[in-house]
C-alpha cells in the first residue's frame, strides 16, 4: 500500500451550520481516522517537523505510537516538551511551523500534526490519563504572574518539582488570552478549565482578581509574602487604536473589547448580564488571529462582515485554517486598503468607514515590503461597527511598580538570558510581556524554561544559606 | 468570595455596604475604585471605594440601583457575597503625591452630585487630616436622595447642599451654588468634581471661566479595568486615555465631556433589556417564595 498523498479528512461544522453557533469548527479525528492519517508519517531519521517545532516536541516518535494504537504511550512522548497540546495542536501556526516543514508536504500535503497531537490530548482528558507526577516537596514558595499559557507551563513545572505556587491573576477566571481572546469555536474552554484543573489537583494555587501593582506588588510578594522567586507572564494584553478621527464614536470598538464581552462575559448567551453590541454591517481592521476571532464572532451574531487589510491576501499574518474557515463563513476581504476616517450620524453613531488604497513599495530592513497609500484613491464603506484589531502591547503597569527591573524602550520586559531572567534577582519574566504580541506555544516555552532557571536559581540561593550556617 | 460585613440604606434605592477585602484595604487610596462581580453570570462593574479600613479589613462602596447588576447588588443582605472585588484600580487622587504643606491652608472646593457624594469622603478625610480647608457642595434631586450629609459635615468647614426641587437647601443645581460662591469672592486652590457627567461638564465650565483648576473623576463604561478592553477610552487634551489605568480623576477642562457622554449610552438598548429580564426573574422568584 502506497503512502496517502492527501490527509485523512477531518469532520468539520459544515459553514453554514456554523455561522449561527460558537460550537468548536472541526470536531477532530476519531481513532480509526487518527491512525490512518499516522501513517503517513515516514518517521524520517532526520524529521524537519521538529526542527521547526518552537518546543521540539518527538513528532515521529508521537505519531508511531499513534499507529500501533498506544495513545497513553503518545501522550508521554508530547508531555515531555509540551505542558499544552489540546491548545497548541488547535492554535499553533502549524503550517509556518512543524507541518510547513514536513516532507510530506513536498510532493502532497503534510501530516496533520497538529490534528494528531490534538488527538492525543483530547484522549489524553476523556480517559483521565494522569501524566505528572509530583516530585518531593521544595521548602520554596514561587509566585506566578498572570495566568495565561507562560504562566500555566511555568506553574505547572514548578509544582511538579514540588514547588509551592500560586498564580496570580487580574481577571476573575485564569486562562488569559486562551479565556479572554480565543473564542469558543476555536478553542473551547471546557478544555482550557481541564488544563486548570489539573494544576489544582497538583497543588497550584489561583488567586484571582489580584492586580500586580495594584492590589500588590512584586516586592510585596517578596519582601512580605515570602515568595522567594517571581515569574511575570503578563502577556501583552494592550490595544492599540489607529489616532485616525472618530475613534471614539459609538459603534467603534477594540477587537479586546468585543470577544472579551463575547469570552469572558459570554455576553452571546441570553442568561449572562454583559451586554454587547452587534453591527448589521461590520468592518474588522486588521490581519491577524485577532481580526478573524472578530469578524467570525460576529458573523456568528448575525453581522455582514468585511476585514479590511492594508497589505495583500499573501502577507495576512493569520492561521492558515482561520482565514480559509473566514472564508467559507462568508467573511469579505478588502486587502490593500486602509482606512483614514470615521464619521457618524447625527447620534454619534459610526456609519460610514473613509478608506484608502494601498500598494506595496520597497522592503523594510525585515524585508517587508510597507504598504503606502495610492494617491486619490479614497472611498467609503458604510458600516453601522467598526472593530479595531491592530495588534497589542504589553502593559506597564508591573514595570512602573517594581524596584529595578530594566524595560524595553518599546515596552516589553528586558530579560538578560532566554531562560527570562530579569535585571532583579528572583525576578523571571516571559511571553508575551517579554517577545510583544507572539504565540501561545512561544509563551508555554517561555514558561517552561524559565521554570527551570527558578529551581537553578532556588537551589543555588539554599545552598549558599546552607554553606553560610554550617560555616557558623 | 467578599462577604458583606454591613449592608445599610441611605435613601431610597442607595445603599452602603462594607465588604470584606483585606488586600484591597491594605492598599486602597483617595480616588481609587473597586470592579465587582456580584454573581457567577454577573456582569463587572467599577464602584468606587467610598471609604476603607486597613486595620479591619473592610472596604466601603456606595451603590445605586440602576440597571440590572446595581439591582442584584442591592438586594443583596449582610452575610451575602460578592464572587468577585478586585481593585485598587486606577490612580489614586493627586493630591496625595502633594507635599504636605501643598495641602495644609489650601483651600478645596467639592462639588458632589448624587452617589457622587461617597467617593468624595476618603478625599474629604485624607485632606482634613493634613489641614487642608474644605468646602463642599452636596447635590441631589430632592431630599430623601442627599446620602451621608451628618458624615460629611463632620470633615469640612463650610457644607453648602442644593436640592432640584428646592425640598432641602438651596433650589437649583450645584453649579448655581458654585457660581454664588465664586461671585462672592471665595477662593480656591482646587475644585474637585464628582457625579453625573452632565454634572461635571457644567462645573468644568463654569470653573474654567473663573481659572480654577478643576478635578474629575470619570465614570466612564468599563469591563476589564486593567487597561485591556478599550472600552473606558476618553478624549482628554486631543488625546486618547484610558480612564481605568490613566484616570478616573482627569483635569476637568481638558475633558471632551459630549462625546464622553454619548459613550455612556453605547449599550443602552441591550441594558434596558437585561433590567425587564432581571426584573422578570426576581418577580417570578418572589411569586415562589410566597406559595
Ligand atoms: C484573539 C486572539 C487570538 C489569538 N490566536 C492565536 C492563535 O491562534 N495561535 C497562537 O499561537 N496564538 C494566538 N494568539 C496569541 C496568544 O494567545 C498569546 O501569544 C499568548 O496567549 C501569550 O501568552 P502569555 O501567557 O504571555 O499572556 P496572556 O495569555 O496574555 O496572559 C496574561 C495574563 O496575565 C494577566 N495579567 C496582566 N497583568 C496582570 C497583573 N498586573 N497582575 C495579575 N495578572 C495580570 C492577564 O489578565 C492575563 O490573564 C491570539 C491572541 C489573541 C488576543
Ligand atoms: C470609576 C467609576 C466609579 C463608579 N462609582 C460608582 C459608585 O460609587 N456608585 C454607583 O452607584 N455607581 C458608580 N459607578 C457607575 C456604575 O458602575 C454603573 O451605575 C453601573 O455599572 C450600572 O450597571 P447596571 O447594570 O446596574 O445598569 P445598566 O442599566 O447596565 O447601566 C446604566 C448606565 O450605567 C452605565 N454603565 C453600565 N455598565 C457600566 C459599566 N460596566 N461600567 C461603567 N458604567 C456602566 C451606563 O451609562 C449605563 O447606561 C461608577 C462608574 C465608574 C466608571
Ligand atoms: S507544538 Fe505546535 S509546532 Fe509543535 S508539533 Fe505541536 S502543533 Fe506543531
Ligand atoms: S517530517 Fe513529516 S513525515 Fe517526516 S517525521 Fe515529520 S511528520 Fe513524519
Ligand atoms: S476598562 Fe478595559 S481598558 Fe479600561
Ligand atoms: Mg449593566
Amino acid at each position: 500500500m502506497g503512502t496517502l498523498k492527501s490527509r485523512v479528512a477531518i469532520a468539520e461544522q459544515s459553514p453554514k451550520e456554523r455561522r449561527s453557533n460558537f460550537n468548536e469548527v472541526c470536531l477532530g479525528y476519531n481513532i480509526d481516522e487518527a491512525r490512518l492519517e499516522a501513517t503517513r508519517c515516514l518517521e524520517c531519521k532526520k524529521p524537519k517537523c521538529v526542527e521547526a517545532c518552537p518546543v521540539s516536541i518527538n513528532i515521529p516518535l508521537f505519531i508511531k505510537h499513534i499507529k500501533s494504537g498506544d495513545i497513553a504511550e503518545a501522550a508521554k512522548v508530547i508531555d515531555l516538551d509540551s505542558s499544552l497540546p489540546a491548545v497548541c495542536g488547535r492554535v499553533c501556526p502549524q503550517e509556518i511551523q512543524c507541518e510547513g516543514s514536513c516532507v510530506m508536504g513536498k510532493k502532497g500535503e503534510p501530516v496533520s500534526i497538529g490534528k494528531l497531537e490534538r488527538f492525543v490530548a483530547d484522549w489524553t482528558i476523556k480517559n483521565h490519563l494522569e501524566l505528572t507526577t509530583k516530585s518531593s516537596k521544595r521548602n520554596s514558595r514561587v509566585a506566578v504572574i498572570g495566568s495565561g499559557p507562560a504562566g500555566l507551563s511555568c506553574a505547572s513545572d514548578l509544582a511538579k518539582m514540588g514547588y509551592e505556587v500560586t498564580v496570580f491573576e487580574a481577571l476573575h477566571m485564569p486562562g488569559g488570552v486562551l479565556v479572554y481572546g480565543i473564542p469558543e469555536f476555536r478553542l473551547p474552554k471546557s478544555i482550557v478549565e481541564e488544563q486548570i484543573n489539573q494544576l489544582k489537583r497538583i497543588g497550584v494555587r489561583f488567586e484571582l482578581d489580584v492586580i500586580v501593582g495594584k492590589t500588590i506588588t512584586v516586592d510585596s510578594l517578596m519582601e512580605e509574602e515570602g515568595y522567594g522567586a517571581v515569574f511575570i507572564s503578563t502577556g501583552a494584553g494592550l490595544p492599540r487604536f489607529m489616532g485616525i478621527p472618530g475613534e471614539n464614536l459609538n459603534g467603534v470598538v477594540s477587537a479586546n473589547e468585543f470577544l472579551t464581552r463575547i469570552n469572558l462575559m459570554k455576553a452571546y448567551q441570553g442568561d449572562y448580564d454583559t451586554p454587547v453590541y452587534i453591527g448589521k454591517n461590520v468592518v474588522v481592521v486588521g490581519g491577524g488571529n485577532v481580526a478573524m476571532d472578530a469578524a467570525r464572532s460576529a458573523i456568528r451574531l448575525g453581522s455582514n462582515v468585511k476585514i479590511v487589510y492594508r497589505r495583500s491576501e499573501k502577507e495576512l499574518p493569520a492561521r492558515a485554517e482561520e482565514v480559509h474557515h473566514a472564508i467559507e463563513e462568508g467573511v469579505e476581504f478588502c486587502f490593500l486598503t486602509n482606512p483614514v476616517e470615521i464619521l457618524s450620524d447625527e447620534k454619534g453613531w459610526v456609519n460610514e468607514l473613509r478608506c484608502v488604497k494601498m500598494r506595496l513599495g520597497e522592503p523594510d530592513s525585515n524585508g517587508r515590503r510597507v504598504p503606502e497609500p495610492i494617491p486619490n484613491s479614497a472611498f467609503s464603506i458604510s458600516c453601522d461597527m467598526v472593530i479595531m484589531a491592530l495588534g497589542t502591547s504589553p502593559n506597564p503597569l508591573i514595570i512602573n511598580t517594581t524596584k529595578g527591573l530594566k524595560s524595553e524602550r518599546w515596552g516589553g520586559i528586558h530579560v538578560v538570558n532566554e531562560f527570562g531572567k530579569t535585571t532583579r534577582p528572583g525576578v523571571f519574566a516571559g511571553g508575551d510581556a517579554v517577545t510583544g504580541a507572539a504565540t501561545v506555544i512561544l509563551a508555554m516555552q517561555a514558561g517552561r524554561k524559565a521554570a527551570a532557571a527558578i529551581d537553578e536559581f532556588l537551589r543555588e540561593r539554599d545552598s549558599k544559606h546552607f554553606n553560610f550556617s554550617s560555616a557558623n | 468570595m467578599f462577604k458583606i460585613l454591613r449592608k445599610r440604606e441611605l435613601a431610597p434605592d442607595i445603599y452602603l455596604f462594607e465588604v470584606e477585602a483585606p488586600r484591597v484595604a491594605k492598599t486602597a487610596n483617595p480616588g481609587q475604585f473597586v470592579i465587582v462581580r456580584a454573581y457567577d453570570k454577573g456582569e463587572r462593574i467599577p464602584l468606587t471605594i467610598a471609604d476603607y479600613d486597613k486595620r479591619t479589613g473592610s472596604v466601603t462602596i456606595v451603590i445605586q440601583a440602576l440597571g440590572a447588576s446595581t439591582r442584584v447588588i442591592c438586594s443583596f443582605e449582610e452575610g451575602d457575597s460578592f464572587v468577585d472585588f478586585a481593585g485598587p484600580l486606577g490612580q489614586p487622587s493627586d493630591f496625595i503625591h502633594f507635599d504636605p504643606d501643598k495641602i495644609n491652608g489650601k483651600r478645596f472646593l467639592f462639588v458632589a452630585g448624587g452617589v457622587g457624594a461617597a467617593p468624595i469622603y476618603p478625599q474629604l478625610k485624607y485632606l482634613k487630616e493634613r489641614g487642608a480647608v474644605l468646602d463642599v457642595i452636596i447635590g441631589a434631586r430632592s431630599k430623601e436622595l442627599l446620602i451621608l450629609l451628618d458624615e460629611i459635615r463632620e470633615k469640612v468647614d463650610n457644607l453648602y447642599v442644593a436640592t432640584n426641587d428646592g425640598s432641602f437647601g438651596y433650589k437649583g443645581f450645584v453649579t448655581c451654588v458654585l457660581e454664588e460662591l465664586i461671585s462672592k469672592g471665595n477662593q480656591y486652590d482646587q475644585v474637585i468634581a464628582i457625579g453625573p457627567m452632565v454634572m461635571m461638564k457644567s462645573v468644568a465650565e463654569s470653573t474654567k471661566k473663573y481659572s480654577i483648576p478643576t478635578i474629575v473623576s470619570l465614570n466612564t463604561l468599563m469591563i476589564d479595568g486593567t487597561g485591556m478592553c478599550g472600552a473606558c477610552r476618553v478624549t482628554v487634551n486631543g488625546k486618547i486615555r484610558f480612564t481605568c489605568v490613566d484616570g478616573p480623576e482627569f483635569n476637568a477642562h481638558e475633558v471632551d465631556f459630549d462625546e464622553a457622554m454619548l459613550r455612556l449610552n453605547m449599550y443602552r438598548s441591550e441594558e434596558q433589556k437585561r433590567l425587564v429580564d432581571i426584573e422578570r426573574k426576581h418577580h417570578k422568584c418572589k411569586i415562589g417564595r410566597t406559595m
